[in-house]
């Protein structure tokens, strides 16, 4: 990856606190146009606290956020940083178990849809356009993801490998400039995270996502990541790639122990 | 064998997404529509059509409201009587003080009833469930409070207001037979766009927000302008619905009617009818208002030298031990239980 390119997110120095715990203490990370980057650590290292602040759930106590060289506010509404073209899985899953597979991605859309309230009431015109177009957009994730067959399921009743799919594909739906993806690969047995690996690598490579992910599979990381961020304790300890992570000995350190300790 | 998706070729998306897919279930609206409009008032008596299926229509579109708001958006509503009586007097005030046209001010009263649903659907930003539905209860209370005590909108303090003579364009609707065609044709327009909302962009979002709320709000779904407008759409629902009973069924606004049982009332229909479905908002309309008429009229004709008072218990003793098995029998509502006859007849008579 070209280090010398502007990154198309940039955090400096964030720090959080949760009564008294820092969760974050003065983290700063970049992510770069058209790469796939992994944050890994122990848990309770503040991985998915990260991406709460990146998404917007979180407001840190200190820092500066830079999303495409601008700096965008601390506090800023979830929705509103949607709205910036950043899309985000979940590490417990968090789909909308009511609604059909189809529902759920179409909600990924909803940052897309401008038909009015009226119009959606007639279901005339520009709503009933903007439906159509959309579904078309869907059914070409769900072929993307192969998920073809339950597509009118609801996805409360989906096992649990398909639910993950699922809210991969509500995610690219809202076409990101950058996804974010938490822990994608739990509690999947290996054929289930080779399809995910599959699917994660093709969004990189063909359709240029931009993509940060969190996951425990080392393995995977190794594999399919460009370059890798290292947390413990809410600090950052380590950066670089999957070669020099291997090798970096506070990395050991963070996930082996000191020796006799 | 006959109700079946097989054979239905659909070529384009907009063919899939249609209102009613299948032919059968198109047959049967239409069906349904013509009873509706053309069977029932030529044969219904005017007892039927004015106590019967007036206030069954209007609970269905106050249920309907509430199933938006507490069926499809997840946020507990315990104060739609109260929406529904801010619906009923403002229209009356509104058509029998300053002569405003009678569709015009229908359409009105929903409007006051929205803009105070909006205004006590703002907690919603900040708290869920139980806590919610307790500050519900005090738009109840406070909606029912002013509305006693505030001498201009009733002019006295019992808060009842005479609905006058219903003309619109100078033509007067006075038998049952008008009433019925004014309150089904409304029912039926809302109807339809409730379901074009629901099944759109608008709906998806109330469902996302209903099951996983900070999920949606993290995909790009603004809670703050989905909620309200929920509570706005809802609350607009029943105060069509509070203004239309009044002017046909009660021809009187008077609190008593909106009571803090009603709310309850409209909560058990959608309850039992099914949340989050917009015919099980008139299944459950129709079994809280026709089914007890029904025990009533079983039992006078089984129980006819027994004294009243225990014809009225026991009349409470089976409607509520039906409310119990339907809820038993199917936990998710009586729209349920006609999706699962549906799916069985997909395969009936060969259900391999």
């Amino acid at each position: 990856m070209n280090q010398e390119t502007e990154p198309l997110l940039r955090v400096e120095e964030i720090s959080i606190t949760f009564g008294g715990l820092k969760a974050l203490n003065g983290v700063s990370l970049e992510v770069y146009p058209g790469e796939v980057m992994a944050i890994i650590g122990p848990n309770g290292a503040g991985k998915t606290t990260m991406l709460n602040v990146i998404n917007g759930v979180y407001t840190p106590d200190e820092g500066r956020i830079f999303f495409e060289g601008r700096e965008r506010p601390l506090k800023m509404k979830p929705h509103h940083v949607a709205a910036m073209g950043i899309s985000r899985t979940f590490q417990n899953l968090a789909l909308f178990r009511g609604m059909t597979t189809l529902g759920n991605i179409l909600v990924g859309r909803s940052q897309k849809m401008h038909s009015n309230f009226f119009s959606q009431g007639i279901y005339w015109g520009l709503s009933e356009k903007e439906e159509v177009e959309h579904r078309e957009a869907v059914e070409w994730i769900i072929d993307f993801l192969e998920i073809e067959n339950i597509r009118k399921q609801p996805a409360g009743m989906l096992p649990y490998g398909l639910q993950k799919r699922v809210e991969l594909g509500r995610a690219l739906a809202a076409e990101p400039k950058l996804l974010l993806l938490d822990e994608p690969m739990a509690g999947m047995n290996l054929e289930e995270k080779e399809d995910i690996a599959r699917f994660v690598l093709d969004a990189n490579e063909e359709l240029n996502y931009t993509i940060a992910l969190i996951e425990h599979d080392m393995g995977v990381v190794m594999d399919i990541c460009d370059r890798i961020v290292v947390l413990d304790f809410g600090n950052k300890i380590a950066e670089g790639t999957p070669e020099e992570i291997k090798k970096n000995p506070k990395v050991i350190q963070a996930y082996l122990g000191t020796a006799g300790g | 064998m006959f109700y079946r998706e097989c054979g239905v070729l659909k070529e384009t998306y907009a063919k899939d997404m249609a209102i009613f897919p299948i032919p059968l279930d198109r047959w049967g609206l239409g069906v349904m529509l013509v009873l509706a409009f053309v069977v029932i008032p030529f044969t219904a008596s005017d007892y039927w059509l004015s106590s019967i299926m007036l206030p069954f229509y209007c609970f269905s579109l106050a249920a309907l409201g509430l199933n938006f708001l507490t069926g499809y958006a997840g946020q507990v509503s315990i104060g739609h009587a109260a929406f529904m009586a801010v619906g009923a007097y403002s229209s009356l005030i509104l058509y029998g003080r300053y002569g405003v046209p009678l569709p015009l001010s229908i359409f009105g009263g929903g409007i006051f009833a929205s803009a105070a649903g909006t205004i006590f659907g703002i907690p919603s930003l900040r708290i869920k469930g139980f806590y919610l539905a307790v500050s519900t209860l005090a738009a109840q209370f406070i909606i029912e409070w002013v509305l006693t005590h505030w001498q201009w909108v009733s002019g006295g303090v019992f808060g009842t207001i005479d609905a006058p003579d219903m003309y619109i364009f100078g033509w007067i609707i006075d038998t049952p037979v008008k009433k019925y065609y004014l309150v089904l044709c409304v029912l039926t327009l809302l109807t339809v766009f409730g379901k074009n909302l629901v099944r759109g962009q608008l709906g998806r979002n109330w469902t996302a927000i209903r099951d996983m709320d900070v999920a949606a709000e993290i995909i790009g779904v603004s809670l703050f302008r989905n909620k309200l407008i929920a509570f706005a759409v809802s609350s607009f629902y029943a105060g069509v619905a509070g203004s239309l009973i009044t002017f046909t069924y009660y021809l009187a606004a008077n609190i008593e009617e909106f009571n803090l049982f009603l709310s309850f009332h409209l909560l058990g229909m959608i309850i039992i009818g099914g949340m989050g479905t917009v015919l099980g908002s008139f299944f459950g309309a129709g079994f809280m208002t026709l089914l007890p008429i029904f025990i009533n009229q079983t039992l006078l004709t089984i129980m006819e030298r027994v004294p009243s008072d225990i014809r009225a218990n026991s009349e409470a003793i089976v409607f509520g031990g039906l409310i119990v098995f339907f809820l038993i029998v199917e936990p998710y509502g009586m729209a349920r239980l006609w999706q699962t006859i549906k799916e069985k007849m997909r395969l009936w008579p060969f259900p391999y």
